[in-house]
């Protein structure tokens, strides 16, 4: 065996020799990175899965301004998601969802700023953007919270079923809006990201308090903030595709 | 008392920096603000959906390559990151069918 030993010593600079971390990143970021690809594969399973299901209904034919809830056609989301706080009874097709998007991007802009105020161990910077960061998270989560309540209550007027009964709002089996899937649909789509959301603030607040009590300044490095700033900017990364996938088209 | 032997020096923030991210969150809310107008303003079609898509991934092209810096990383992070998502491509194409498969079968064509 001592014999067998064979040094081979070549300079192939493109080859990942040890003594760095492979691929210029750190272990941490690097998993971090590999977590949330298989955490993108979870997510476009559960979109594809809402396009698979579209498709197989029927979409409503004719004028916009004729729809009617039914449960024979899959529902226009304009028309379904059109309320608003504080705003009863009036027509305002995404306007709150619109908002929400607005505050979660505004929530990744500031994760960033925090980012970059802990790589030039700027320790108040990383507080106050993290700070920030939690504060644009929690009003996310409350806007979720009343999102789900209308959707759920549902509209005054209510919608009918296949056996001509009036339904208000819905839950995982039945309701207002179109076909049962669309409901089930939405509280497991929406409600996944907004988990991510919850879970994300909980992390976020972790780091917040480890830098306040100056644990990351003792490390001498700030890279958990850039750790949870990738976990972060990736349920924002979920929102835009939600977005785009369940409200617009 | 140990915070102030390892007092960490705040290196100043670079001003040109932080206006590239501003500059990349304009960018971000003119591309949201346009697909609400085109929501309003094009009926549903083939069209309307494409349109959709690629602002969406253009959305994502900002956020992954700026807020979360991959832009930035070896290109064998970028392809290790990137070329996975193949499959998504692949999963896409195989439901959709499947989904216009169910519809013929339940509707009839």
């Amino acid at each position: 065996m001592a014999g067998s030993a064979v040094v081979v010593e070549e300079n192939n600079e493109k080859l990942w020799q040890g003594g760095t971390p492979p691929m210029k990143a750190s272990y941490g970021k690097l998993m971090m990175w590999f977590f949330l690809l298989s955490d993108a594969f979870t997510f476009s399973s559960l979109l594809v899965a809402y396009g698979l299901i579209r498709y197989s209904h029927p979409a409503f034919e004719g004028d916009v301004a004729n729809f009617t809830f039914s449960q024979e056609y899959w529902p226009i989301p304009d028309m379904v998601f059109n309320g608003m706080p504080l705003l009863h009874g009036m027509h305002l097709p995404l306007v709150f969802v619109g908002i929400m998007t607005f505050i979660l991007i505004m929530s990744s802009v500031t994760m960033v700023l925090a980012v970059e105020a802990g790589q030039r161990n700027d320790r108040n910077a990383v507080e106050k953007w993290m700070l920030w960061t939690i504060l644009g998270g929690l009003t996310f989560l409350g806007c979720q919270a009343w999102e789900w309540t209308h959707f759920i209550v549902g509209t005054d007027d209510g919608g009918s079923l296949l056996d001509g009964s009036i339904f208000y709002g819905a839950n995982l089996s039945m309701n207002q809006y179109g076909p049962p899937n669309f409901a089930a649909l939405f509280f497991f789509i929406t409600g996944f990201h907004g988990f991510h959301v919850f879970s994300g603030v909980v992390i976020n607040f972790i780091i917040f308090y480890q830098t306040v009590v100056g644990k990351l300044e003792k490390r001498g490095h700030y890279e958990m903030v850039e750790k949870v700033g990738l976990y972060w900017h990736f349920v924002d990364l979920v929102w835009v595709f939600v977005f785009t996938f369940f409200y617009l088209i | 008392m140990e915070q102030e032997n390892k007092q960490q020096v705040v290196i100043p923030a670079d001003k040109a920096k932080i206006r590239h991210i501003w500059t990349v969150t304009l960018y971000l809310f003119l591309i949201t603000a346009a697909e609400f107008v085109i929501a309003f303003n094009l009926d549903a079609s083939i069209i309307k959906t494409i349109i959709f898509i690629v602002m969406t991934i253009v959305k994502a092209y900002y956020i992954m390559s700026e807020f979360m810096h991959l832009g930035h990383e070896t290109k064998g992070l970028k392809l290790s990151i990137l070329l996975p998502l193949i499959f998504v491509v692949w999963l896409i194409g195989a439901l959709l069918i499947q989904g216009d498969a169910i519809y013929t079968a339940v509707f009839g064509g």
